[in-house]
């Protein structure tokens, strides 16, 4: 696979992800992976020892990895959240609002490609876990 | 009525050229049809039967004149002269070309108006109470919070994958005309022991092949936290909602599998932990978006006298107007189902006939209902008999509000690709069953809706009388459902035996009504006679 697309600046992790399962055993372990049916929560004690998560889209059409994600974030998860599968160039830009900031796409997805699509939304209407100033906020200063 | 500022615009001229910019890679083949498929419905873009059909949405179901103007205008520009007021509240073009749509998008943005949403499995249109803000009997304009609820929806980042599409409907007073239980979530705007006001939350309603009235998850949230709390609804949802089977994936299934004490445990805790985090507009962005919807500058002193000496006017007044919370006004309903048309359907020219009625009849405005007919909510009791004057003029004073013929249908076999049969012969023959209007009046309030197949777009099972079309080995057969309600006493309707051809239907109704002419009692309407005494005189009638 090609390395992953990243938007951060820090240095990749290079350890294997783990399953959620074997993670809590592991207490070197600092990948994980969360799969479509894990409990995100699950990984919550452990935040503090996690570098990197990958959150697995076995098909596109399956959102629950938007919430696994935004969970770790509002959390005050602060590592790498990266998405891995399935993951095409229109789902980036609500993917980067649910706290994705790395992408391994199995097609490939080039990186000014990627950033348009973050760019698709002159504002936004909800506050998430990016840190973008909602159209309420704005409007009511 | 609530007007986009520049931030509104802005969001939806960036969904205009996002949606020309998948169009243009599916076209060339950057993107599969697979991938596009999703893409195109949150655009309201469906492949159906014979060409693409357009959804566009009508927020709450509430237009200007201009706005409708316009949606007449595209009927005629892109479509073959006609538009289709849906159950939604919303307007369907069913000859669309996939190379204008993104033509027909930015039309739409000129005045405000958009597709968003209008299929796929995320957050749908919302809809609304038809007589909002013109009701006699509402607490408070619900259309406000439907406003917030649209912008927070609109775009949701982690609400756009989700099992399966979503509706919410929010009312505000005690009648319900929106079929609020009927819906994944049916908000109630309530006013608690101290006055103050909040949302009641009903959760897990819906038609389909599974219909559910939504139980009550929460009787009163405070209106400073209408936002999240309808997060952590989705949240749960979107998380454990069923994935593995589509005809299993609304959150209806969710609620009714984990119970509702667990599911509504499982949002407290969301809701709970959701909280901390500033997901909530202030109240002075509700306050913001509730001085749009203020009432229009009505007259005071008008005389609630009415000119009765044409009689056809007067049958008219009598069966399409209603009663509005200002004295000398009134709230008058379309039909938009004349003797042998289809149900919902308008043409570009009367479209553009009722927007002019808006303007000058009815301070600037109209609403769809889901019922499939159009609204002018606030006319002067003067000007009545001009507006129907105009609408009889143009094919559009068809005085049959509630009566059997004001018959819900979905599109069914003609143009749907998911349909088993057709609904619109089977609507028309039976108008023209009962086409004296003397007959239909001494009927009086007889809900009957159609579906072509057991999606239930049609609202079969919430009918006085409903019919489901299925296909049985490879011939349209129509099953007959009774005593089902979207009113304030939701109820399902039974299906009563086999099934019947499509004149077998017919006479089938027609028995039926012959049973309740026969044992109602005085004021009883279809539904209660049908209540009191049970299906089986019925049955009895119609098998026997």
């Amino acid at each position: 696979m090609d390395s992953p697309l990243r938007f951060r600046d820090d240095e990749p992790v290079a350890d294997p992800a783990v399953t959620v399962d074997a993670f809590a055993a592991q207490t070197n372990a600092t990948a994980v992976r969360i799969e479509p049916g894990d409990d995100a929560r699950a990984l919550l004690p452990h935040l503090a020892r996690i570098a990197l998560v990958e959150v697995e889209f076995n098909s596109f059409g399956d959102g629950r990895g938007y919430s696994s994600a935004r969970i770790l974030r509002e959390h005050g998860y602060t590592g790498e959240l990266r998405a891995v599968g399935e993951v095409l160039l229109d789902q980036l830009s609500h993917l980067r609002r649910c706290g994705f900031d790395s992408f391994a796409p199995q097609a490939p997805i080039d990186r000014a490609a990627a950033e348009r699509a973050f760019a698709t939304w002159p504002q936004v209407y909800q506050k998430t876990v990016d840190g973008r100033t909602p159209i309420w906020a704005l409007r009511h200063g | 009525m609530y007007k986009y500022d520049t931030y509104d615009q802005a969001m939806v001229d960036a969904r205009v050229a996002e949606f020309r910019d998948q169009t243009a890679r599916r076209m060339a083949g950057d993107l599969t049809e697979d991938q596009f498929k999703p893409l195109r419905l949150k655009n309201g873009l469906y492949l159906q039967l014979h060409a693409y059909m357009l959804r566009v949405a009508v927020p709450y179901g509430t237009l200007s004149g201009t706005q409708m103007r316009m949606l007449g205008r595209i009927a005629d520009k892109y479509d073959r002269g006609y538009g289709h007021f849906t159950t939604r509240q919303n307007i369907q073009y069913n000859w669309i070309k996939l190379d204008e749509a993104p033509d027909i998008l930015a039309d739409l943005a000129t005045v405000e108006m958009h597709a968003i949403q209008t299929s796929g499995n995320c957050i749908r249109n919302i809809s609304s109470d038809h007589y909002a803000g013109a009701a006699a009997d509402e607490l408070v304009d619900p259309r406000p919070y439907a406003e917030l609820l649209r912008q927070w929806s609109s775009f949701h980042p982690e609400f756009d994958y989700l099992p399966r599409k979503f509706k919410i409907a929010v009312i505000a007073s005690e009648t319900d005309r929106a079929a609020m239980k009927l819906h994944d979530i049916g908000i109630r705007i309530v006013r608690n022991e101290t006055g103050e006001l909040g949302a009641a939350f009903y959760v897990g309603g819906g038609m389909g092949r599974t219909p559910m009235i939504a139980p009550l998850v929460r009787g009163f949230v405070p209106l400073d936290q209408l936002i999240h709390y309808a997060e952590a609804c989705l949240r749960v949802y979107n998380r454990y909602g069923r994935r593995d089977n589509k005809y299993k994936a609304r959150i209806k299934i969710l609620v009714h599998e984990l119970g509702l004490a667990e599911y509504t445990r499982q949002v407290e805790e969301e809701f709970a932990q959701m909280s901390a985090l500033g997901l909530e507009p202030p109240t002075a962005e509700l306050d913001r978006i509730a001085g749009m919807f203020a009432d229009p500058a009505f007259e005071t002193g008008l005389s609630d006298q009415i000119d009765r000496s044409d009689p056809d006017f007067a049958v008219w007044l009598d069966q399409n107007t209603h009663a509005h919370k200002i004295t000398g006004y009134a709230i008058a309903t379309i039909s938009l189902k004349p003797l042998g048309g289809i149900p919902g359907d308008a043409s570009a020219e009367q479209i553009a006939v009722m927007a002019d009625l808006a303007e000058r009849y009815s301070f600037d405005e109209c609403r769809v209902t889901h019922a499939q007919n159009i609204v002018l909510p606030h006319v002067r009791k003067a000007d009545l008999f001009a507006v129907w004057q105009a609408l009889d003029a143009a094919g559009l004073a068809s005085a049959n509000l509630d009566l059997v013929s004001d018959i819900i249908a979905c599109p069914g076999l003609d143009y749907c690709s998911l349909a088993n049969a057709r609904s619109i012969p089977v609507a028309q023959k039976i108008a023209q069953r009962f086409s004296d209007l003397g007959r239909q009046r001494e009927l009086g309030e007889l809900k009957l809706k159609i579906s072509g197949c057991i999606n239930a777009c049609g609202h079969h099972h919430a009918g006085h009388i409903g019919v489901l079309g299925v296909d049985r080995k490879g011939t349209e057969n129509y099953q007959l459902l009774l005593g089902g309600s979207e009113g304030a006493d939701t109820s399902l309707g039974k299906i009563t035996g086999p099934g019947f051809d499509e004149d077998g239907i017919v006479d089938a109704i027609e028995k039926a009504t012959d049973v309740y002419l026969a044992r109602r009692d005085s004021g009883e309407r279809f539904l209660d006679t049908y209540r009191r005494i049970g299906v089986e005189p019925f049955k009895e009638a119609i098998y026997g």
